[in-house]
């Protein structure tokens, strides 16, 4: 058994934000990080090689510093580790990463009782589709916001996480999952894994490796394969202080009540 | 020369400092307030492979090196100078001896036990007459024909009461002096092994500290460690490689304290200034940094030399003695920072303070580092 889990490094929002004068993100210059819903796609798929002995492959598209948060998911227990790296894919968007991402999966097999595992959506882009447009382009069927998971033969049941409750439903392999955080707490990278993970199997596939896949073709990958135009990039001014009201009786009720009413809100 | 760390330390101490966020800095207060060994925490870093790092695979281990073993401490000590001991203590004063010291047959059998066996190790050299004066101890083991018969005590020993695999020293022969003593493994299992008085101590609330009592303990004749009269000096080889551990867990302790200090500076206000703006507390804080560089240069010295199998008593020596001085002293002045509130237990600061006086005692009290690096010096 196969569990290939996609991962994206993104930029660490926790500091600041650096826009190009082109409107799109200056990557360089921000720190990264493993986006935080792939880090729960990682653990889902490291506990079911605790419980299976599957083979754990960690998948990004990015450019080759990238390299270092792989080995660190390698670290933390994964098998295997692949780049997919390219100037042909620069720019791309979720249509054309999914195209890429779809190709690169293919290249390295899905076999039956094989699972893909996705965080929901990355914290720079916010958009929770390139799971989704893998699943559908490798015919898979999907599974969103995963909050609980159990394997039994090649049937997974997931438990997912909607806005008004939760919905329980079964699915067969191959499949794919996209993973929020409420369905684990992501483990540390161990000792011995730090020490060996720079002597595990790591690999690039560029251009050249994926280039006759039909779905990588560059009318659908990078910038020109790119429906998405980004008009404008910027870090939103800070909101103002709010006011906090204290208290359940009605005097507070009331001002509250005033105070939307003074703005017009209400 | 090269001052940088490797990838693979980079990523230790990007790890050990996640972790020590998440799952030591939240509970450091009330360890120490309820005087509770971590044990949640000890689980935690076995499963990581934290306990027993430096044991190789095929025993068990994560075969990190020594100075992959002191940034662990260091950065556990930032948080929790207790949980930094219990880690330092069980690879550097249990494991280490029995890597170095044991047969093939032991190592394959302890090895793993603390490793992935989770056992907890400690290590027993010290008696209430024999302190920095170890050679006075009067814990005497006897041949027995097919065993040894312990008898006496140990005091002050660090994992004491938790702890299942200990390195003990005894005399195999009184009137040998030094070359008559012996090292033995003994688990607490062991008939005639039982815990004493558990020590009520200043600080390091989270380190279990206990007497350890002998009274006809038997342990079996192949737990002998080392050759027979050469005790003294695995005691002695453990204690240096030890020491780098100890100046990991001082320089930890300061690095801790003055990060709390300066946030703290940054958002106290006075005389309509927040108190970082001051000058006094610039210059305050450039010379602990200043302190805390330069000892965390010797200590990774002493470990890298340590890791190189060359000579590291004199550098080990000097590390510990520099940064367990400046953890007192660092700790007292970032104290100062928050004036009358540091005083309180709202905040770190008395309790660093406290952790950071043991470190210039155990393993060796500051005097004793002096006379380590004087005779290295060859002034006698």
């Amino acid at each position: 058994m196969k569990i290939i889990v996609c991962v994206k490094q993104v930029p660490d929002t926790s500091g600041k934000v650096a826009v190009n004068e082109d409107g799109t993100l200056n990557r360089a210059s921000m720190a990264t990080i493993t986006n935080p819903d792939d880090l729960n796609a990682v653990e889902a798929a490291l506990a079911l090689k605790d419980q299976t002995g599957a083979e754990v492959i960690v998948l990004c598209m990015g450019p080759p510093p990238a390299e270092g948060m792989l080995r660190e998911i390698l670290a933390r227990g994964a098998d295997r580790a692949v780049l997919i790296s390219g100037r042909e894919f620069g720019g791309s968007d979720t249509y054309a990463t999914s195209q890429i991402i779809s190709a690169a999966i293919k290249k390295i097999g899905l076999g039956d009782e094989d699972v893909v595992f996705c965080g929901r959506q990355a914290i720079d882009g916010d958009t929770a589709q390139v799971g989704s447009q893998i699943a559908e382009k490798l015919n898979l069927p999907q599974v969103s916001y995963a909050a609980d998971l159990k394997k039994e033969g090649n049937t997974l049941t997931v438990k997912r996480m909607l806005e008004d409750g939760y919905m329980t439903i079964q699915v067969q392999t191959p499949c794919l999952i996209t993973c929020i955080k409420e369905l684990n707490e992501p483990r540390y990278m161990s000792v011995a894994g730090i020490f060996d993970c720079y002597s595990m199997p790591y690999e690039v596939f560029d251009y050249e490796t994926l280039k006759d896949d039909p779905l990588v073709d560059p009318s659908t990958i990078g910038l020109k394969g790119s429906p998405t135009n980004i008009f404008k990039s910027f870090t939103p001014p800070q909101k103002g202080v709010g006011v906090m009201l204290e208290g359940s009786d009605k005097d507070t009720c009331d001002k509250l009540a005033g105070t939307l009413a003074a703005k017009h809100i209400i | 020369m090269d001052f940088n760390l490797s990838r693979a330390h980079l990523l230790i101490q990007k790890m050990m400092r996640e972790f020590t966020e998440n799952c030591v800095k939240p509970i450091a207060a009330e360890t120490d307030l309820t005087c509770a060994y971590p044990k949640e925490t000890i689980d935690q870093l076995f499963r990581y492979g934290v306990m027993g790092m430096c044991i190789p695979k095929e025993y068990g281990g994560a075969d990190a090196d020594d100075l992959a073993s002191a940034i662990v401490v260091e950065e556990l000590s930032k948080a929790c100078a207790s949980t930094g001991d219990i880690v330092a203590t069980h690879n550097g004063l249990c494991c280490d001896p029995i890597l170095k010291n044991g047969t093939e047959e032991q190592k394959m059998k302890y090895l793993p036990m603390l490793s992935k066996g989770k056992k907890v190790g400690a290590f027993a050299l010290t008696e209430p007459n024999a302190g920095s004066d170890s050679s006075k101890g009067t814990t005497t083991a006897e041949d027995m024909g097919d065993h040894w018969l312990l008898n006496g005590s140990k005091i002050f020993i660090t994992n004491g009461y938790v702890a299942d695999i200990i390195v003990v020293f005894a005399m195999t022969d009184p009137s040998k002096g030094n070359r008559g003593i012996s090292a033995f493994i003994v688990e607490s299992s062991f008939p005639g092994f039982s815990v004493g008085k558990h020590e009520e101590k200043m600080g390091l609330h989270g380190s279990p500290t206990a007497e350890l009592v002998f009274t006809d303990c038997v342990v079996p004749k192949e737990n002998l460690l080392g050759p027979l009269g050469k005790g003294f000096k695995i005691a002695m080889q453990t204690l240096d490689g030890g020491r780098i551990g100890i100046a990991a867990q001082g320089l930890g302790i300061a690095e801790g304290a003055m990060q709390e200090a300066i946030e703290y500076t940054k958002t106290r206000v006075q005389f309509g200034k927040r108190i970082s703006q001051f000058q006094n507390t610039q210059f305050v804080f450039a010379d602990m940094a200043l302190a805390v560089e330069a000892g965390q240069l010797l200590t990774y010295q002493a470990a890298v030399l340590k890791a190189a199998g060359q000579p590291f008593s004199k550098q080990a020596a000097m590390a510990k003695l520099y940064t367990s001085e400046n953890a007192m002293k660092i700790t007292t002045k970032a104290l100062q920072m928050f004036g009358g509130y540091g005083y309180t237990k709202d905040y770190p600061m008395e309790r660093m303070m406290r952790d950071a006086k043991i470190t210039e005692i155990y393993e060796g009290t500051s005097e004793v580092q002096r006379m380590v690096i004087a005779g290295a010096l060859g002034v006698n």
